[in-house]
């Protein structure tokens, strides 16, 4: 077994509005940041350990299918590097 | 008269739980709190969902509390055909736990919103809503910050087309207009039935307008659907 963190990132499907990121984009417009858009993500760090990266990959798809993401409005992916 | 048992489901977080269970009660139900670890009862003729902010709304609001054990039970009880209805936080548990379509998101105001509000009523056509006629605008309260009704358009006009959406929000006198949508909902559904139209979810809360003592009873149709 070796010891991965798998990244998952979840994010709004392009087209779903997201009032939370319209109104953080508009308080940096305030203290005079110039931005053409921002769009936020929630992102989860996950220590696993697995017999391969594909297989820790594999885990994660499943939880975010389950749990992190909800496919009506989310879309993810997800990034398994090795721990130390 | 035959007692009707309705389970109102307790998660930690709840906060509506007891306002619905004195609602029922008025309109002669019997009426019991369940503990989510409890268990479902074997003997529930109903189940309700109640608002508030469970498991403190991580992740998504109902993200959590719709993976909980009790809600395999409750989707097992619904496709036996036992009545489900989730009220606020019980209709975003609802959409999280596929009873329902969709999901209930961010406000588009990004607030949380605590008013009254116009509903007119889509379809009379289910148990929620048999007591009204199509076309009815009733007043009742919304208290979320997530209460913003998004799906794919293609689901949302074959949810449409099968007449699945049991209210809108709509002005005093019943127009649908984007000034009387109070939270971006698309097509300013404010609730919407499952495959079967005895489990349905609404973010208004009709328990909070079925006491004769706090004024409007507007919201006690929804809750006789558990009689039928």
């Amino acid at each position: 077994m070796t010891a991965f963190t798998a990244t998952v990132t979840v994010r709004l499907k392009r087209g779903v509005l997201d009032p939370e990121a319209e109104t953080t984009q508009r308080q940096l417009e305030r203290l005079g940041f110039e931005l053409s858009d921002l769009r936020s993500a929630d992102r989860f760090e996950i220590d696993l350990d697995a017999e391969s990266a594909e297989d820790a990959a594999e885990r994660a798809e499943e939880m975010a299918e389950r749990l992190l993401a909800n496919p009506t409005i989310h879309d993810y992916d997800v990034e398994v590097a090795e721990r130390e | 008269m035959v007692t009707v048992t309705i389970a109102v489901i307790q998660f930690g977080g709840s906060n509506c739980d007891r306002d619905s269970v004195q609602a029922l009660e008025s309109l002669g139900f019997d009426a019991d709190l369940v503990w989510h670890e409890d268990g479902l009862p074997a003997d529930v003729d109903g189940i309700m969902l109640p608002g508030g902010f469970s498991y403190g709304d991580y992740l998504r609001a109902g993200a959590m509390a719709a993976r909980s054990p009790i809600m395999e039970e409750v989707r097992d009880a619904a496709d036996d055909g036992t009545p489900v209805l989730g009220v606020c936080n019980g209709a975003q548990i609802g959409c999280e736990s596929s009873l329902t379509p969709g999901v209930f998101t961010t406000n588009e105001s990004a607030r949380f919103q605590c008013e009254h509000v116009h509903l007119r009523v889509e379809n009379a056509d289910t148990p929620w809503t048999r007591h009204y006629e199509e076309g009815d605008v009733v007043e009742l309260p919304i208290a979320h910050g997530e209460g913003r009704y998004e799906i794919t358009d293609e689901r949302l006009d074959d949810l449409e087309a099968d007449d699945r959406i049991i209210f809108k929000y709509c002005d005093a006198e019943g127009n649908v207009t984007p000034e009387a949508n109070p939270n971006g909902s698309k097509h300013a559904v404010a609730g919407v039935t499952g495959e079967a139209d005895h489990v349905a979810v609404m973010m208004p809360h009709p328990e909070r307008a079925s006491l004769d003592d706090l004024g409007r009873t507007d919201g006690k149709p929804v809750l006789q659907g558990f009689a039928d």
